[in-house]
C-alpha cells in the first residue's frame, strides 16, 4: 500500500510540474456588442430605442447566432453566441504558446459542416432549419420590433441561413451564405482578453440599406434576402481591444 | 523532482482518506439503493444532450418506486383527499381534462394542469407554466402546501409518513435513512417524474421509419414547418428537436390586456408580461382543454387562434405573423392536415405504459 501511495504522489506531481508557462497561455474572446458604437448588453431588449439605416426605429427581443472554425482552436468547432441571455458570449482558448496568430472565425456553418441534425446541442435549442429548406441549422435568430412606415410597431424576423432558392421545389439550388471573418492577428505572449466587436446596425446597413418595411418576416425561404444578409454581415464583426 | 520529506508528511493523510473511504463503503452496502436504468428513446439519445439528473438526486430503482407510490398516495394532502395523480393522472398524459382543476377544498385555481413527460430535457429548468418553480424537486414543494391545491402543512405531512407502517423502511431503503424530511419526500418524487418519457408517437415511428403518414399529415408537417404558413417549428421543436417544445416563454398573442402575467410575475420585468411557457405538442389527444388557461376546447379551437386570432400587445412575440390580420391565414385543408399531424404525435404507449400506472 505505502508504494502504491508513493507511486501515485510522486506521478501526480510530475504530471503537474511538465507543462510549462510558455506552451499554456490562455485568451478570452470575448463578444461585446454595439449599435453604431454605443454599447449594448440585454439589458437593452424590447424597446424601440435603435434606428437603423433606413430610418426606423428597432427593438432586439431575441437574438442567437452560430460561429464556427474559430481559428485559433482545432478545425471543427462552433459557439453559439446568444445575447438575449447573455449565453456563450465569452469563451476560453487554452494552451497556446508564444506567438502570432490570425483570428478569424466562420459567421453560420460552412456547407461542409451543416449538417442536418447532427449537433445535439443546437437540437436541443431547436436551432435547426425545416428539411424543406435543405435542413442544416440557422446561421441567426435575430427577432424584434420596429415601427413601420405607419408608425405602429410590428415584428421583425431576421433570419439568416444558407440560401436557397425555391422556384423549382423539385429541385432546390442552394447558396452558401455563410462567411469568413477575418479580424487580422494578434500577438500572444501573456495571458489576454480579446475583444470582439459585434456591430448590429451594420446588419441594416452595409452595403445595402435594408427596409423592413419590405423585408420583415419569412425570411428563410427568401434567396435574395438571404444573399442580403450575407453580404451586410461582413461589416458586423471587427478586433476590439486587446488586454493583458 | 519528487521531495521525500513532503512524501511522509502526505502519507497518514492518504492513510486516513483510505480508512475512511473503506468505512463508509462498509455502512453504504447495507442501504445502497440500486442505480436505475433510464431508457431513453432512440431519437432522443441521437438528437438532444443528456437529460438532467441533479447530482444530488440520481435516480435509483427505490427512488422511483418510493417517488411513483408517493405521487399515487393521497397521504400528502391536507385532508387526504387527493394525491398528485388527481390533478396529473397517467391516462390523459398527467393533466385532468379539466380548464382548471379542483383543490381539496374545491376551489378551482387559474391555470390548466400541466401534462407531465420528458422532463428531464428541460434544459434550463423552469417548470410551470410561468416559470416560477426551477427544479423538479422544488416544483413538487409546492402543490402540497398550496391552499387552493393539496393545502397541506408539510411539517404534518412529514409527521404521517414518518409514522406510516411501510413509508420509513422504504425511504431508508431510497436514501439510506428513515428520518424523513420534505427533501427526501420531493426528491422521490422527481425521480419518478423522470421517468416520465414519453417517445413512441406514430410520428417517432415515422422518424424511425417503422411507419408512414398519411398524405393529410406529411402535409400537416409541412405546414407546421413552413415559415411562410404555420411556422410552428420555432417555438415547438421539428424533427430534430422530439421534445417539440423551447421550453421557453413567448406572449402567443392570447390577449390584448392581461388578467395573469404570466412570466412576468415571476421575473418583475414587465416586458414578460403575458408570456407563458410553450408547452410541449406531443400527446393533445390526451390533454385538452388547451393554454395556460385552459381555454380552447379543441385542437381546431388552437389552429384558429393563430390561423386569424392573434391579438395584438406590447408583448406579443415577433415570431408572431400578420397580427393585423390575426395571424397565418391557413386554408380550410392546410388547417386539417395540421391538425391531423398534430395527432401523431400522440403516444398511447406512454399514457398506457403500466410502469407509470397506480
Amino acid at each position: 500500500m505505502k508504494n502504491i501511495l508513493t507511486f501515485l504522489c510522486v506521478s501526480i506531481f510530475i504530471f503537474s510540474s511538465c507543462s510549462s508557462e510558455e506552451e499554456n497561455i490562455n485568451i478570452t474572446l470575448n463578444y461585446t456588442h454595439n449599435w453604431d458604437g454605443v454599447p449594448i448588453t440585454n439589458q437593452d431588449l424590447n424597446e424601440l430605442k435603435f434606428t437603423n439605416a433606413n430610418g426606423e426605429k428597432v427593438s432586439i427581443e431575441n437574438l442567437r447566432y452560430l460561429i464556427s472554425n474559430i481559428s485559433l482552436l482545432d478545425a471543427k468547432n462552433y459557439q453559439l453566441i446568444n445575447f438575449s441571455e447573455n449565453s456563450g458570449t465569452s469563451f476560453n482558448i487554452s494552451n497556446l504558446t508564444n506567438g502570432t496568430y490570425t483570428l478569424s472565425f466562420r459567421f453560420g456553418f460552412s456547407d461542409e459542416d451543416n449538417i442536418d441534425g447532427a449537433y445535439q446541442d443546437l437540437n436541443s435549442v431547436s436551432f435547426n432549419v425545416p428539411g424543406m429548406l435543405g435542413g442544416g441549422y440557422h446561421y441567426m435568430q435575430f427577432d424584434g420590433k420596429y415601427a413601420d412606415n405607419k408608425d405602429e410597431e410590428a415584428g421583425f424576423n431576421y433570419h439568416s441561413i444558407r440560401a436557397v432558392d425555391k422556384t423549382n421545389p423539385d429541385n432546390l439550388k442552394f447558396e452558401d451564405t455563410s462567411f469568413e471573418v477575418n479580424l487580422g492577428t494578434i500577438t500572444v505572449s501573456n495571458n489576454m482578453k480579446v475583444e470582439v466587436k459585434v456591430n448590429l446596425a451594420e446588419w441594416f446597413k452595409n452595403p445595402n440599406t435594408w427596409d423592413l418595411n419590405e423585408l420583415n418576416t419569412v425570411l428563410m425561404p427568401n434567396f435574395e434576402a438571404q444573399k442580403i444578409m450575407s453580404a451586410n454581415g461582413k461589416s458586423v464583426f471587427s478586433l476590439g481591444e486587446v488586454t493583458p | 523532482m519528487t521531495n521525500p520529506i513532503k512524501m511522509k508528511k502526505i502519507h497518514p493523510f492518504f492513510l486516513c482518506c483510505f480508512l475512511l473511504m473503506n468505512c463508509a463503503s462498509n455502512e453504504e452496502e447495507v442501504y445502497t439503493p440500486m442505480p436505475y436504468n433510464l431508457e431513453i428513446p432512440t431519437l432522443f439519445a441521437t438528437k438532444l444532450i443528456a437529460p438532467i439528473v441533479p447530482a444530488n438526486n440520481p435516480l435509483t430503482e427505490e427512488g422511483v418506486a418510493l417517488g411513483k407510490k408517493l405521487f399515487f398516495d393521497r397521504i400528502l394532502s391536507g385532508n387526504g383527499s387527493q394525491s398528485c395523480a388527481s390533478c396529473h393522472n397517467p391516462k390523459k398524459a398527467f393533466t385532468d381534462q379539466q380548464q382548471f382543476s379542483t383543490g381539496v377544498q374545491g376551489e378551482s385555481g387559474e391555470r390548466n394542469a400541466m401534462p407531465l413527460f420528458n422532463l428531464a430535457w428541460n434544459f434550463d429548468e423552469r417548470f410551470a407554466w410561468d416559470g416560477k418553480e426551477f427544479g423538479l424537486e422544488e416544483q413538487a414543494l409546492e402543490p402540497v402546501s398550496n391552499p387552493i391545491e393539496m393545502h397541506a402543512n408539510w411539517k404534518k405531512v412529514t409527521e404521517r409518513i414518518q409514522q406510516h407502517p411501510t413509508y420509513p423502511n422504504l425511504f431508508l431503503q431510497a436514501f439510506g435513512t428513515s428520518k424523513i424530511d420534505s427533501i427526501m419526500i420531493t426528491k422521490a418524487i422527481a425521480q419518478f417524474e423522470r421517468t416520465l418519457i414519453s417517445g413512441n408517437s406514430k410520428f417517432d415511428q415515422f422518424l424511425r421509419k417503422e411507419t408512414i403518414l398519411t398524405p393529410e399529415e406529411q402535409n400537416g408537417f409541412d405546414v407546421f414547418m413552413d415559415e411562410a404558413k404555420g411556422d410552428c417549428f420555432h417555438c415547438h421543436g421539428s424533427d430534430n428537436n422530439p421534445l417539440w417544445t423551447d421550453n421557453k416563454f413567448h406572449n402567443n398573442g392570447l390577449d390584448a390586456t392581461f388578467t395573469d402575467v404570466g412570466f412576468g410575475n415571476v421575473t418583475g420585468d414587465p416586458n414578460d408580461n403575458g408570456k407563458f411557457k410553450s408547452p410541449s405538442i406531443r400527446n393533445l389527444a390526451f390533454t385538452a382543454p388547451y393554454m395556460h388557461d385552459g381555454r380552447f376546447s379543441t385542437l381546431e379551437e388552437v389552429i384558429n387562434h393563430y390561423s386569424e386570432g392573434l391579438k395584438k400587445s406590447a408583448t406579443i412575440d415577433p415570431l408572431m405573423k400578420n397580427i393585423a390580420k390575426g395571424g397565418v391565414q391557413l386554408s380550410t385543408q392546410d388547417k386539417a392536415d395540421l391538425k391531423a399531424f398534430l395527432l401523431t404525435l400522440s403516444d398511447n404507449d406512454f399514457v398506457e405504459n403500466p410502469s407509470f400506472q397506480k
